[in-house]
């Protein structure tokens, strides 16, 4: 049947939208009505069927309008892609893991034949048809990393596992919440993490290290993470917070439906063959408030979630400004009664 | 959750006589699938079922991992360890069906290295079969420095030499030849990495010596699995689940708690991951630890042991399983 592709923008006029099934198979991140930091990983298997989690590399229907806009980020900025040079090998194992998903969860899409290390890759909703060598970086327009990419929802990390550590030495990362790659490029875990609050103090991030560097192939795993943005905007960088900060100032009690953004990262983890490096996927999803109250499960447990939420976090998450206003709004949808455990709406799932 | 592997149904393809101790074991897929890809320095868990009792034992893999056809493995006969790799050469032939485990590398290349240093001992050169392999394909530098007891116990350094000639060198022991360990580490290019597999009293000398001639210790690495070892039988209670069980002298800690139907995590099986780290709830007698992991002072203190090498004398333990 395949996936009907928006046409959409994530900036300027801010065209994006979810369809209706869009918004029933919306990753919730919050199981019950508080939120705290925790070591929240489980194995990443197959989920239901319409959830995000039936393919383990999910593409949806805003796959077209992502790549489009990665590239023009990438266009103005060449350095929210980087590869350290001993992170090739990996970035070898990461094209072949993406086709290999992409090909097996949407073959009417996605193509890929191989004949030994000659390899003919077909992205229909892109318009791509490429013969190349695995393994030849010069057979490709780009690193193997940019390549795959360029053609593939979500950020990536790739760590080097050295020392007992995640190193990370290449990515490629346009749709963040706030941090930068250009930054981080070459920290280990621990450094990279050093903003967060409050987690380091729980022992979060000393257990979940030991976790990610035992993570073995064939057997990878997932969490959720979340925060909030004005717009739907992919690229919430350090480096054009010029463009997106002064917009949580614009928050009214009358467009709060409208501009608030839930933003929900699936993130997961994968041991990569060759390299014995770590990919890090960050899949992120956006929907507005007016779409997310139409579950009325959801309106309640968020106003709950926001409105406790530890003030760490919520400076942390740069929710400070629009908090109230926000918390106000979801209110008027919080009838006070229970929300059913788990994360679904009360009709699916 | 549990963090043991995913399991491989295989069935050996060939079984090849390498010399008096070595015997080199092949295995395909049953379903005729190519294996998973993996990385030079990995090694599988081979389950081993012997009438009634199952040891699994990690062992190296030495093919070239650009070839994923096969898995081979290469098994040194133990006449007094715990029958392991006696069944491998006594009891497994071609076409018998086994199930190992996914690749796990714990020994991997630091691909940032200008240069790769190899010392190998004896059995220790399996994971660098791979190794080599893996950065020949590539065009990257390596040093091999092998020792043997004797020349026929040289297991593949024929194949070696063959291979990359000028790039290995042998050492004898029978001959007195000695690795000039100093002169080699003060030697080496800037930006060379140091690999070591092989008996503990050779992996201890080179990381000392290492350590004492000023190499940063992230530059030196390291494999040696602690073949669990056999001793006299004791009891565990496990506290979470309430069992009681007696674990015998051919069988470690872990292989005793699988036994009971608990499903504990693990992954290398040989005192190095860290995965079946287990809690000492009390205890009345002597720990002997053969682990890697734990710290001397979680030796010391008692508070904690590894159950897939390590084991107990004396009149109770309770753990936390
Ligand atoms: C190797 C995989 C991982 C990578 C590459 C990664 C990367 C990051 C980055 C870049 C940030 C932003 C830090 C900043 O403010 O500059 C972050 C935040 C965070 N990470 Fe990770 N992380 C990884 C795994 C994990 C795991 C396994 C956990 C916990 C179980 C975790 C917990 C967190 C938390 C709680 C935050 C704060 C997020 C928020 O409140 O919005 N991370 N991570
Ligand atoms: S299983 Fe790896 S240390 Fe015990």
């Amino acid at each position: 049947m395949g996936i009907t592709f928006r046409k959409e923008t994530f900036r300027d006029d801010f065209t994006f939208r979810n369809s209706p099934e869009h918004i029933r198979r919306f990753p919730f991140p919050f199981h019950e009505d508080s939120y705290m930091y925790a070591v929240n990983i489980e194995p990443h298997v197959v989920g239901p069927k319409g959830s995000v989690l039936e393919n383990l590399i999910d593409v949806d229907e805003h796959y077209v309008a992502e790549m489009q806009d990665r590239a023009l980020v990438l266009a103005e900025d060449p350095l929210r892609c980087q590869s350290l040079p001993h992170m090739t090998l990996a970035g070898w194992d990461l094209l072949e893991l993406l086709m290999e998903q992409q090909a097996l969860g949407y073959p009417e899409h996605f193509t890929l034949t191989r004949d030994g290390d000659r390899w003919r890759w077909i992205n229909r909703p892109l318009g791509i048809d490429d013969t190349f060598t695995f393994g030849d970086t010069s057979t490709l327009p780009y690193g193997p990393m940019e390549y795959i990419t360029r053609q593939s929802q979500g950020d990536f990390c790739i760590l080097d596992q050295r020392d007992g550590n995640l190193w990370m030495d290449a990515g490629m990362v346009t749709t963040q919440a706030d941090w930068s790659l250009d930054f981080d490029i070459g920290m280990n875990f621990f450094e990279w993490h050093a903003p967060v609050p409050l987690a380091h103090e729980k022992g979060i991030f000393i257990r979940a290290l030991k976790f990610l560097t035992n993570i073995q192939q064939g057997k990878p795993a997932r969490r959720l993470n979340w925060t909030m943005t004005i717009n739907p905007r992919l690229d919430t960088s350090p480096e054009n917070y010029h463009k997106w900060g002064p917009d949580r100032t614009t928050v009214t009690p009358e467009n709060v439906g409208d501009k608030v953004h839930l933003r929900v990262e699936l993130q997961s983890f994968w041991r990569l063959p060759r390299s014995n490096g770590i990919v890090f996927p960050i899949r992120c999803y956006l929907i507005k408030m007016d779409e997310l109250v139409t579950q009325p499960k959801w309106a309640r447990r968020l106003h709950r979630v926001i409105r406790d939420l530890p003030e760490e976090l919520a400076t942390y998450k740069g929710l400070t400004r629009y908090r109230p206003t926000l918390v106000e709004w979801l209110l008027k949808l919080d009838d006070g009664s229970p929300t059913s455990p788990g994360f679904g709406p009360d009709s699916v799932f | 959750m549990s963090t043991g592997t995913t399991k491989l149904d295989v069935v050996v393809s060939d079984v090849v006589p390498v010399n008096d101790l070595v015997t080199r074991f092949h295995f395909r897929r049953r379903d005729r699938e190519l294996l998973p890809t993996f990385s030079g320095g990995a090694h599988v868990v081979v389950e081993m079922r012997d009438g009634e009792r199952t040891r699994l034992n990690p062992y190296s893999l030495m093919g070239s991992p650009l070839d994923t056809r096969e898995y081979t493995i290469s098994v040194r006969r133990d006449d007094v360890g715990r029958g392991g790799s006696l069944f491998m050469h006594r009891s497994v032939k071609p076409g018998l069906e086994m199930v190992i485990s996914y690749p796990v590398n714990l020994f991997s290349l630091d691909l940032r290295a200008r240069k790769h240093l190899m010392l190998a001992g004896g059995i220790g050169i399996t994971p660098f079969m791979a190794q080599t392999s893996q950065l020949a394909g590539s065009g990257g530098n390596f040093e091999l420095h092998y020792t043997s007891r004797t020349a026929s116990l040289g297991t593949y350094a024929d194949l070696l030499q063959q291979r990359y000639d000028r790039r290995v060198r042998l050492y004898h022991d029978d001959l007195d030849e000695r690795i000039e360990l100093d002169r080699l580490l003060s030697s080496q290019p800037l930006g060379t990495h140091l690999y070591v597999c092989g008996p503990a009293g050779m992996i201890n000398w080179v990381r000392d010596r290492a350590a004492a001639l000023g190499w940063p210790a992230e530059t030196v690495h390291f494999e040696h699995f602690a073949a669990p070892q056999p001793g006299a039988p004791f009891d565990v209670t496990l506290a979470v689940t309430g069992k009681t069980i007696r674990v015998g002298s051919q069988q470690s800690l872990l292989e005793a708690i699988e036994a009971a139907g608990v499903d504990p995590p693990y992954l290398c099986r040989g005192g190095v991951c860290g995965q079946c780290e287990t809690n000492v709830v009390s205890h009345d007698g002597k720990f002997i630890h053969n682990d890697h992991w734990l710290s001397e002072e979680d030796h010391r203190s008692a508070c904690k042991i590894m159950p897939c090498v390590s084991r107990f004398e004396g009149k109770s333990l309770v753990l936390e399983r």
